[in-house]
């Protein structure tokens, strides 16, 4: 396969002293769906975060594509192909659903403020060509019928599918999610399962996810991570996670210790 | 009580929700204000053409405030670019007019930058404390070179001549300044539906989900600052043409809590909240002139009622 997508190395992250992410070494293949998992506290979504810039790691590498993305700021990051959501589903309030969703495309449109106010055909087309790929994309999460409410009134499940969409607008190589499945009931992770499948097969995009569903992410992914106190202690296909001695060692005496065996 | 009433005038905002009813009302209110001077004399003419700047100022201050969320505390330092701009280039350099008027663009949106770049990496409450200092920058700089005329300003300067046509009458400028309120709305509503207006309320409601969609967030945010600028400094070169003498007293910092008044009171980011605003603080002290001494205090505490029963300004409409 060549180089992969994303390839981390040597990470280390800290604040004030203490150690948030220790020398991590971290790749995602081209085309598949892999998982982060660890207890909490664990130090998975500062891991999401210094991938998408928005912590500075103080030493190590990150690279997309073969592109170092260390010190680049978060639009940067997505402008080189990574899109994320995250723990808190974060939707831009008082704003439509579709509204939410043309932000995406803001890195793939340029028309400025003199376009806009003389209103030139270029200008047209372009907010035209940002409508029709909202909709795309809310009609590939499945909920295009929503597209004119008020985003932060939607159901719960709902709004998940809508930052999904805004992070598909955007046009990734690599998607991360960052618990997806928080809070949704089974018919709707049922759901999330099936579109995270469709996002690789159908729009050839990786997808990361971090999850504490581990039921979940042994049925869909297809390599795993495991971190554990800014440690990464085990990767591997799901049945090797669930065998690893280790990974069972840092699970045990937490809730989710008893899913994972 | 206070809820029904609140409701029964929430009703009414909700009238103009219906684009066909907007144009009605807009088509009607242009009508009424190009007769106004006609019917009104020239006292009341002077008083409107005065409230139309305040639109201008106000939409400009609310590209700023009302759509990208940052507080400026120093508008009216832009609004004196503008006006010592022009007073300037025409008195001492001798320059035209109109050639004066990019100038003073130009020269709005690099006091914009500068102001603007190293500040708007910070967080809204420092930006707001930077411009404040600016604002007063600009008001003692002013005062104090000589260019600018010192205490006593600039004076005798020209009106300007368009085509063969010296515009010079109050009745005129009142015309003048309409024109530029309509342009102001234009602009506004054509900016507030466009990506980059879009972009200004995502950095607003949250900066990192904006930053994770790929939007340079100080970029926009300087964008909006520097329109804002712009629209303020405009504003000042058809002030000064109007009064033909400027004075730093006139960019004090009491002038840019009024045009931030005007903002916040009718709504910031309601393009017809904000000129309702601008209307209400230069009308209002005009109206309540009988009363002498205890108008601004009726005025202040109109205010400060309006802001109890209505925070999020009086043209402020659920959901949207």
């Amino acid at each position: 396969m060549g180089t992969p997508l994303l390839e981390l190395r040597g990470i280390n992250l800290g604040f004030a002293g203490n150690t948030v992410l220790d020398n991590v070494d971290f790749t995602v293949g081209r085309g598949v769906i892999a998982s982060l998992i660890g207890p909490n506290g664990a130090g998975k979504t500062s891991l999401f975060n210094c991938i998408t810039g928005f912590y500075r790691p103080q030493s190590g590498s990150i690279k997309v594509d073969g592109h170092e993305l260390m010190n680049l700021k978060p639009h940067k990051v997505t402008q080189a192909g990574i899109a994320r959501t995250f723990q808190n589903v974060r939707l831009f309030q008082q704003m439509s659903v579709l509204e939410n969703v043309m932000s995406g495309s803001h890195c793939h449109s340029k028309a400025g403020s003199i376009e806009a106010i003389l209103g030139l055909p270029g200008q047209r087309r372009e907010e035209a060509m940002i409508r029709a790929h909202a909709i795309e994309c809310l009609e590939f999460v499945d909920i295009a019928e929503e597209v004119d409410r008020d985003a932060t009134n939607l159901a719960y499940g709902h709004q998940r599918r809508v930052e999904i969409a805004r992070a598909l607008a955007t046009r990734p190589k690599l998607l991360l999610l960052d618990e997806p499945a928080a809070g949704l009931n089974a018919g709707e992770k049922q759901g999330l399962l099936d579109l995270i499948g469709r996002i690789r097969d159908e729009l050839d995009i990786s997808v990361l996810l971090i999850e504490h569903d581990t039921g979940m992410v042994m049925k869909i992914s297809e390599h795993i991570n495991v971190l554990d106190h800014g440690i990464m202690i085990a990767e591997g296909a799901p049945k090797e996670i669930q065998a690893n001695p280790k990974v069972i060692e840092a699970y045990l005496g937490q809730d989710d210790g008893e899913n994972l065996l | 009580m206070a809820q029904t009433r609140s409701n029964a005038f929430n009703n009414i905002i909700a009238q103009f929700n219906e684009p066909w009813k907007r144009y009605i009302a807009f088509a009607v209110i242009i009508a009424l204000l190009l007769m106004a001077p006609i019917s009104l004399g020239p006292y009341a003419t002077v008083i409107l053409t005065n409230a139309l700047l305040y639109v201008v100022l106000a939409l400009g201050l609310n590209v700023a405030v009302g759509y990208a969320g940052l507080l400026d505390l120093g508008y009216a330092a832009f609004f004196a670019v503008g006006a010592y701009t022009v007073g300037i280039l025409t008195n001492t350099f001798g320059l035209n007019f109109w050639l004066t008027l990019p100038i003073a663009v130009g020269a709005a949106a690099v006091a914009g930058i500068i102001i603007g770049t190293p500040t708007l990496q910070l967080r809204s409450d420092y930006l707001a404390i930077v411009t404040l200092g600016f604002g007063e920058i600009v008001r003692f700089s002013a005062r104090n070179l000589d260019i600018t005329g010192g205490a006593s300003g600039i004076s005798g300067i020209e009106q300007p001549w368009l085509f063969g046509w010296h515009i010079n009458t109050p009745f005129e400028f009142y015309y003048v300044f309409l024109l530029l309120a309509i342009i102001a709305v234009v602009v506004s509503v054509r900016l507030q539906h466009s990506r980059l207006g879009r972009a200004w309320l995502y950095v607003r409601h949250d900066e990192d989900a904006a930053e994770a969609m790929g939007i340079d967030t100080v970029r926009i945010k300087l964008a909006a600052y520097v329109i804002g600028a712009i629209f303020g400094s405009v504003a000042g070169v058809f002030f000064a043409v109007n009064l033909g003498a400027i004075s730093p007293e006139s960019f004090s910092f009491q002038q840019s809590v009024l045009i931030l008044m005007a903002v916040i009171l009718g709504g910031m980011g309601k393009i017809p909240g904000v000129i309702l605003g601008a209307f209400i603080v230069v009308l209002a002290p005009e109206l309540l002139r009988d009363l002498g001494e205890y108008r601004l205090l009726l005025f202040a505490v109109g205010l400060l009622l309006v802001m109890l029963f209505r925070p999020n300004g009086i043209w402020s409409v659920k959901g949207k």
